[in-house]
C-alpha cells in the first residue's frame, strides 16, 4: 500500500518531471518527506511567485510541462499571479498544493484558504482532491490537460490527510475525460479553403503568435512563408517563431509594433494569424483593423474564433499539423510588388533611437547585449519600456528564446522565469531584461541563482521611474508624474515625502546584488557599457548590471490605446 | 434576446460554481438555472436562461465548451425544445375568494397543493407563456409568496436527430 504522497511522487515520474520548484510547509509535509528520497532537483523558490514563474521560465524554455509544489494558504495564495501569468500566455504547468486536513476544510483551519476556489478563473484547470483513491488519476490527468490543445496551469490541491491515506489504484497510461477532447487535425476543407485563398492573394500577410511556439510549429511557419512569399509579423508572445533577420520578418505588430508590420496590416489583401488571439495590444481599434483583408485564423482554442475579430475562414487545430498541410497545397508566388512595398516600409522606418546621443540609452544597451551575445541568448523581461526595447533591440531568431509576461504582463517575472530557463538549459545564455521597478518585484529570488551557481545575466535599465507609467502620464496624463517616480530627486506631489537622502537613486542594486551573493556591476556612461558588459558575462556564477539609463526615455512607435494601427505615434518633437 | 441553454456536465462538487463562476466573471447575468442529475448519475443537466445577444451567446458557449467538466452545451433557442417550469404560489383566498382562485388554477391545469385559513397555495408545470398568463391573473387576487424551479427543457427528439 502507498500513501497519497508516494501517489504524487510517482506520478511525477511518470509525467518525466526532472525538476519541482516550490517552498515547503506544515499542510505539505508529508510530500516533501517523500520527496527528500526522490530522484528530482528540487528548487528551493523564497516566494511561492517566484516558484511558479521559475516553473514557468523552465517551460517556456524547454516545451515541458513546469511543476512546482507549495503549501495550503498563504503558499497557495502566493501562486495566483503566477498560475494568472502561464494561464493568459498558454504555458503548461502543475502546481501541487498542500490543504489542511479533509476535516477542517471549511473551518477557518490555521493555513486554510479555498485554493481552488481562488484559482478557478486562474487556471486552466483545478482539482480538489476528496479521495486518495482518486489521486492516481488526477495527476494522470493534470499532466494530460496541461500539456495538450491549448496548454495551460493545472492546480492539483491534496489535504494533509490525503497524502497520509493509502490507495493501490494505479496511475492510468490512457486518459479519458468525457468534456475534454482537444482539436488535432485542422479541417481538410478550411485547410484547402485558406490554401486557396493564399494561392488567389496579392498582399498576405502571416500573423504569428505564442500558439505557434507552444504547438513546436516556427519550422513549419518558416517554410510556409519562404515558400509562399508570405511577410511574417509576430506578436510579442510570438518573437522567435520566425528569424526575424529574415528579410520577410516585419517584427513586431501593435500598440509598440514596427512602422512596417502595422502598415502591413492594414494594407494587405489576406491576414493569416497563426496561434494568435487578436489581443487588445495588437489591434488597436478593432474595426480598422486589417479593414481591408479577408482574415483567416488558425488557432487550437475554439473560443479564440471570432472572440474579438470577426474571421472568414477559420481553422481550429493544432497549427503543427495545419501548417504542414497548407505546405503541401500552397504555390510558389514572388508577389514582387508586395514585397518591394513591405521591403521599402522596413527599410525606411526600422526601429531607431538617437544613435548620436552622448547619454546612455537603454535601446543601446540592448543593442550591446544583442552583439555581445551574438544574438543567441534566450531572453527574458519583466513588463515595461525595457520589455518592449528587448522586443524591438534584439533579434529573436529561434522559438523559445523570448520569454516575457505577454497576456497578463506581470512586473517581476524575468528574473525567477530566468532561473527556471537557466535550470532547464545550463548551457545557454540566459539574459534577464529588466526596468528598476520590476526587478524589485521578485528580487528575493537572486539567492536561488546563486545557490545553483547559475550564470544568469540581470541587466537593470535604470531610469529611476516606472517608465512605461511615465510614458503614459506624458503623453496622455497631462505630464502629471503621480507616483510613478522612484528616483528620491522628483519625489513628492503624491506621496506627500520629501527624501532627504543623499543618494538620488534607492536601492542600489550593485549592493542588493552583492547581499545576495551575486557580482554587481555599475555602468553610468555610453563608454563603460560594452567593457562592464563583457567582464559581467564572462563572470561563471550570476552578475547584475545596474545601467543608469536616461531617465525620460519613451518607446516609439506607438499606437495610442483604443487608436487604429494607423495613428503611429513615432516621437513627441 | 433570452437564451435557453442546457449543459451536460460531471456531477462532481465544484462544477456548479465553475459554470456560474465563468458566466458572472464574464459579466453576463443568469435569470434562471436549475441542476439536478440524469439517468447516468455520473452526470448532472444544468439548465439555464441567459439574456443577451447571439454574438455574446457564442462566446459564453465557446468557454462553457472550454471548461473540462463540461461534456456538452447546445442552445435550445434556434431548435424545437419542450420547456417547463414549476411554480409555487400563495395566494391570499378568505373563503369568499377560494372559489374563484380554484377556477382559474382548473382552467390553466393547475392544482391547488394547500389550504389556509386565509390563503390557497397552487402549483403550476406549464411554459413560460402560460405561467406568466397565469401569474398575471392571480395579481387581482394578490401573490403572498413565490417560488419557481426555474426552466428545464429538452430538445424534441426528431429535432434532435435532424441536427446532431
Amino acid at each position: 500500500m502507498r500513501t497519497g504522497a508516494d501517489i504524487v511522487i510517482e506520478g511525477l515520474k511518470k509525467a518525466g518531471v526532472k525538476v519541482i520548484f516550490g517552498l515547503p510547509g506544515g499542510a505539505v509535509l508529508d510530500l516533501f518527506a517523500k520527496l527528500y528520497q526522490a530522484p528530482f532537483e528540487f528548487i528551493l523558490a523564497r516566494h511561492e511567485q517566484g516558484a511558479t514563474h521559475m516553473a514557468d521560465g523552465y517551460a517556456r524554455a524547454t516545451g515541458k510541462v513546469g511543476c512546482c509544489v507549495v503549501t495550503s494558504g498563504p503558499g497557495a495564495t502566493n501562486t495566483v499571479t503566477g498560475l494568472a501569468t502561464a494561464n493568459m500566455d498558454g504555458i503548461p504547468l502543475v502546481c501541487i498544493t498542500g490543504q489542511v486536513p479533509s476535516s477542517m476544510i471549511g473551518n477557518d483551519a490555521f493555513q486554510e484558504a479555498d485554493t481552488v476556489g481562488i484559482t478557478r478563473a486562474v487556471t486552466k484547470h483545478n482539482y480538489l482532491v476528496r479521495n486518495v483513491d482518486d489521486l492516481p488519476r488526477i495527476m494522470a490527468e493534470a499532466f494530460y490537460i496541461a500539456s495538450t490543445g491549448k496548454p495551460g496551469p493545472v492546480l492539483v490541491d491534496i489535504p494533509k490527510d490525503i497524502q497520509r491515506a493509502t490507495s493501490d489504484m494505479p496511475i492510468p497510461d490512457e486518459v479519458n475525460i468525457p468534456g475534454y477532447k482537444p482539436a488535432t487535425a485542422g479541417h481538410p476543407k478550411q485547410i484547402a479553403k485558406l490554401a486557396e485563398a493564399i494561392n488567389r492573394s496579392k498582399k498576405p500577410l502571416l500573423y504569428a503568435g505564442g500558439g505557434v511556439i507552444s504547438a513546436n510549429a516556427a519550422a513549419e511557419l518558416t517554410a510556409l512563408a519562404r515558400k509562399a512569399r508570405i511577410p511574417v509579423t509576430t506578436t510579442l508572445m510570438g518573437l522567435g517563431a520566425f528569424p526575424e533577420t529574415d528579410p520577410l520578418a516585419l517584427r513586431m505588430l501593435g500598440m509598440h509594433g514596427s512602422v512596417a508590420a502595422n502598415n502591413a496590416v492594414n494594407t494587405c489583401d489576406l491576414l493569416i494569424a497563426v496561434g494568435a488571439r487578436f489581443d487588445d495590444r495588437v489591434t488597436g481599434k478593432v474595426s480598422e483593423f486589417a479593414k481591408h483583408a479577408l482574415k483567416a485564423h488558425i488557432d487550437i482554442d475554439p473560443s479564440a474564433i471570432d472572440k474579438s475579430v470577426r474571421v472568414d475562414i477559420p481553422v481550429v487545430g493544432d497549427a503543427k499539423a495545419i501548417l504542414s498541410e497548407l505546405i503541401k497545397l500552397v504555390e510558389p508566388i514572388e508577389r514582387e510588388e508586395w514585397l518591394a512595398q513591405v521591403a521599402k516600409w522596413q527599410k525606411e522606418f526600422p526601429f531607431t533611437y538617437n544613435r548620436k546621443s552622448k547619454e546612455l540609452l537603454p535601446q543601446f544597451v540592448i543593442e550591446q547585449i544583442y552583439e555581445l551575445t551574438k544574438g543567441e541568448a534566450i531572453i527574458t523581461t519583466e513588463v515595461g519600456q525595457h520589455q518592449m526595447w528587448a522586443a524591438h533591440f534584439y533579434k529573436y531568431t529561434r522559438p523559445r528564446t523570448f520569454l516575457s509576461s505577454g497576456g497578463l504582463g506581470t512586473m517581476g517575472y524575468g528574473l525567477p522565469a530566468a532561473i527556471g530557463a537557466q535550470i532547464g538549459l545550463r548551457d545557454q545564455i540566459v539574459v534577464d531584461i529588466a526596468g528598476d521597478g520590476s526587478i524589485q518585484m521578485n528580487f528575493q529570488e537572486m539567492v536561488v541563482a546563486v545557490e545553483h551557481d547559475l550564470p544568469i545575466r540581470v541587466i537593470v535599465l535604470n531610469n529611476g521611474h516606472l517608465g512605461m507609467v511615465r510614458q503614459w502620464q506624458e503623453m496622455f496624463y497631462g505630464k502629471q508624474y503621480a507616483a510613478s517616480v522612484l528616483q528620491q530627486s522628483g519625489r513628492g506631489r503624491v506621496e506627500r515625502i520629501k527624501s532627504r537622502r543623499p543618494e538620488n537613486y534607492l536601492p542600489d542594486f550593485v549592493k542588493l546584488a552583492e547581499a545576495h551573493g551575486a557580482r554587481g556591476f555599475r555602468v553610468t556612461t555610453k563608454e563603460e557599457a560594452v567593457p562592464t558588459l563583457r567582464k559581467a558575462f564572462d563572470i561563471p556564477g550570476p552578475t547584475l548590471v545596474e545601467c543608469m539609463v536616461k531617465p525620460d526615455e519613451n518607446v516609439y512607435p506607438m499606437v495610442p490605446p483604443g487608436a487604429s494601427l494607423l495613428e503611429m505615434v513615432h516621437s513627441l518633437a | 434576446m433570452k437564451h435557453v441553454i442546457t449543459l451536460l456536465v460531471e456531477n462532481q462538487p465544484g462544477v456548479l460554481a465553475r459554470v456560474v463562476g465563468l458566466i458572472s466573471g464574464r459579466g453576463y447575468n443568469i435569470e434562471s438555472l436549475n441542476v439536478a442529475p440524469t439517468q447516468d448519475a455520473r452526470i448532472s443537466r444544468m439548465t439555464m436562461t441567459v439574456p443577451g445577444d447571439d454574438r455574446v451567446l457564442e462566446q459564453v458557449m465557446k468557454q462553457l465548451n472550454k471548461l473540462v467538466d463540461v461534456i456538452k452545451v447546445a442552445d435550445l433557442t434556434k431548435r424545437r425544445y419542450l420547456d417547463r417550469e414549476l411554480v409555487l404560489v400563495e395566494v391570499a383566498a378568505p373563503p369568499d375568494k377560494r372559489l374563484e382562485v380554484i377556477t382559474l388554477a382548473h382552467l390553466f391545469g393547475a392544482a391547488v397543493v394547500a389550504v389556509q385559513e386565509k390563503s390557497l397555495t397552487v402549483q403550476i408545470v406549464a411554459d413560460q407563456e402560460q405561467i406568466s398568463e397565469f401569474l398575471e391573473l392571480l395579481k387581482s387576487f394578490r401573490i403572498l409568496d413565490l417560488a419557481r424551479s426555474g426552466i428545464i427543457a429538452l430538445v424534441r427528439t426528431e429535432a434532435r436527430s435532424s441536427t446532431d
